[in-house]
């Protein structure tokens, strides 16, 4: 269990419950259940207590828990026959964007996200989920498909943003980005997202252009990184909890704004402290958003996505 | 498709009301360290005299002279919720706000107008990066929507001159949903078929231009501008290496497959009506820069110099 700096204190207690367990089975005399029943029970509302009122730098913290579960767990668990498909059929395979054919209930879809990876290999190989050109390409690639042999899209958001890198750069990283928005808002088939961890800026908005976008609770969305912002505004990356909080970069705030749909709700202590139900969840808002669409004609589905867009801002927070 | 329903008739941008300039202002180019004479800096649209170096130029004093006798008529951007977010870094959005529309004498960083030039009628939008660096916010989102849909309605081209450093951050969420919006504007007319032209000057970054700065039918550059996605210190931190001379500029992109063209402002007006008038299927244009169309034209020629007046740049 990887624990974040503000569950320090949690991580006192179960370890402290856990050695007790663990002497209980070096020694059978010993009778520790009372204090580890006690010592759990203080746990879990150390927890309760922790995640009641999660401030929003620390729903960044437990956006990116390393833990949480990744866009590649989403697809194995909730789809069935992923076909993974490669390639911009232009310059490369970008490994931080999977994607490709499966059915989700049965039906045939195409399934698309960004995959952080889960160690330091994976990690590197997956370039920590941010894409490259040729990432965004991809995915305009098999929206088109999806569009072409009338599949609905289902995408899976978790990106710190698009590669800020040299390469990405010369081969078009805006123009590539830009395409693949463009490209959301053209698709004549239902196109559904969800917000599993970070959604980082343009890099996000390249998927998330969606006709339903659903949040997780603890899941945060943004046009910058709380570090970066308060690097330019405060001229200190120091003040990103000020920069967090000023952003409004939470699922809550974002549903207040109509920026979003839903939100799924997280188990207690975050999606890292029960992997399966929160998967389990994101799969039932899925099948969800996708009914809502259901028997939409493709004008329709265009028509709303544009209009949704459009009024999108008509709506401020109260003070 | 009109969302906007508190549109109001575009009102007739007066010649007269220009702020007057001090006659002995001189400006020294950031670039090579002449000397320049305001007037003979702005007739020259803010380019050095001496070695061509583009200094920025505000939307108002580039439709001065992109229209025909700098005659232009303002189109209305619905406004925006101020302060959606109620926003404060070290200071308050409101107060950044006002010192802006002070600093520019303008309501927000996007100037959006119809007229003609070189006799061809057209939609213009300029990005004023004086005001709080161009950055995009619901206004800018509002001000490239009208523009489009004015362009559909009218069925005239739209012309696009981008500069930002990207989204303002104090509309958060829903600066970055100007991406999705504004390429929805882009959408309006591509449907209707007509030309989308998009001049990038320097800067050009963020999601500015990873939306409507790099959707257009034709992308023409100033030179040495700088374009981008990611800044490059951010660039230059990632990959810990110094980039190369003229990495992100105009030139290295036009290198690279991102850019139709680089063209110095100064031949920017002529370039803009071939292509346009071409793209419109319309005979080859009159050239020179015509009196405004009827019943302007009067007060055109009574006006002094068309580009004269123009403020001098902020150094
Ligand atoms: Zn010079």
């Amino acid at each position: 269990m990887h624990y974040l700096e503000f569950e320090k204190p949690l991580a006192e207690i179960e370890g402290k419950a856990n050695e007790l367990r663990a002497l209980a089975v070096a020694n059978e005399e010993m009778d520790v259940k009372q204090e580890a029943t006690a010592l759990d029970k203080k746990a879990t509302d150390l927890l309760k207590d922790l995640y009641k009122d999660l401030t929003p730098w620390r729903k960044c913290q437990v956006a990116r828990h390393p833990d949480r579960p990744h866009c590649k767990d989403y697809i194995e668990t909730l789809f069935t026959e992923y076909t993974p498909l490669a390639g911009d059929r232009n310059f490369a395979d970008d490994h931080a964007v999977m994607g490709g054919l499966a059915r989700f209930e049965d039906q045939p879809v195409v399934v698309l996200g960004q995959e952080k990876g889960f160690d330091t290999k994976s990690r590197i190989e997956r370039n920590f989920g941010m894409a490259r050109p040729e990432g965004y390409r991809k995915a305009i690639r098999l929206m088109e498909m999806a569009d072409k042999f009338n599949l609905p899209v289902v995408t899976l958001v978790d990106t710190p943003g698009a590669y800020p890198g040299k390469g990405a750069e010369e081969r078009g990283q805006s123009e590539a980005i830009a395409r693949a928005t463009e490209k959301c808002l053209q698709i004549g088939v239902p196109l559904i997202s969800v917000i599993i961890g970070e959604g980082g800026s343009g890099g996000a908005v390249a998927f998330a252009t969606a006709n339903r976008l659903a949040m997780l609770e603890h899941s945060v969305y943004s046009v910058i990184s709380p570090e970066g912002c308060a690097s330019i505004l405060w001229k200190d990356a120091e003040k990103m909890r000020e920069a967090a909080e000023a952003l409004r970069l939470t699922a809550q705030d974002l549903k207040k704004l109509n920026v979003i749909d839903r939100i799924i709700t997280e188990p207690l202590g975050g999606a890292q402290r029960d992997r399966e139900a929160t998967i389990a969840s994101v799969g039932r808002a899925i099948a969800a958003m996708l009914a809502e669409l259901d028997g939409k004609d493709r004008k329709t589905l265009v028509q709303d996505r544009r209009k949704k867009f459009l009024s999108m801002g008509s709506k401020g927070l109260s003070a | 498709m009109n969302w906007i329903s508190n549109y109001v008739r575009p009102k007739i941008n007066s010649l007269f009301s220009r702020r007057e300039v001090p006659e002995n202002l001189w400006t020294k180019c950031d670039e090579c360290g002449t000397m320049l004479f305001h007037r003979e800096l702005s007739d020259n649209l803010n380019v050095c005299t001496t070695c061509d170096h583009h200094m920025p130029i505000t939307p108002r004093e580039r439709f001065d002279a992109l229209f025909d006798g700098g005659i232009f008529t303002e189109i209305e951007v619905p406004k925006p919720i101020a302060d959606p977010l109620h926003f404060r870094d070290q200071k308050k959005y409101p107060d950044r706000m006002k010192a802006a529309q002070k600093k520019t004498g303008e309501p927000e960083a996007m100037l959006v107008a119809e007229g003609e030039m070189g006799g061809t009628p057209i939609v213009a939008a300029g990005q004023d990066f004086s005001f709080m660096g161009g950055s995009m916010g619901m206004y800018v989102g509002n001000a490239i929507i009208a523009a489009a849909e004015r362009a559909v309605e009218l069925g005239r081209p739209l012309i696009l001159f981008s500069a930002a450093g990207g989204a303002r951050m104090q509309e958060g969420i829903l600066s970055l949903m100007q991406m999705p919006r504004t390429t929805v504007a882009v959408e309006m007319l591509k449907e209707a078929g007509l030309p989308y032209i998009v001049v990038l000057t320097n800067p050009t970054s963020g999601g500015v231009t990873a939306s409507y700065a790099m959707l257009g039918d034709v992308h023409i550059a100033e030179p040495n501008a700088l374009i981008c996605f990611a800044g490059p210190r951010v660039i230059e931190q990632t990959i810990r290496e110094k980039l190369p001379e003229g990495f992100q500029r105009s030139e290295y992109l036009l290198d690279h497959g991102m850019l139709d063209r680089v063209t110095m402002r100064t031949e920017m007006r002529d370039e803009l009506i071939t292509i346009v008038r071409m793209l419109m299927n319309l005979t080859p244009a009159v050239r020179g820069n015509l009196p405004a169309p009827e019943p302007e034209a009067e007060e055109a020629e009574a006006a002094p110099a068309e580009t004269g007046e123009a403020d001098a740049p902020k150094a």
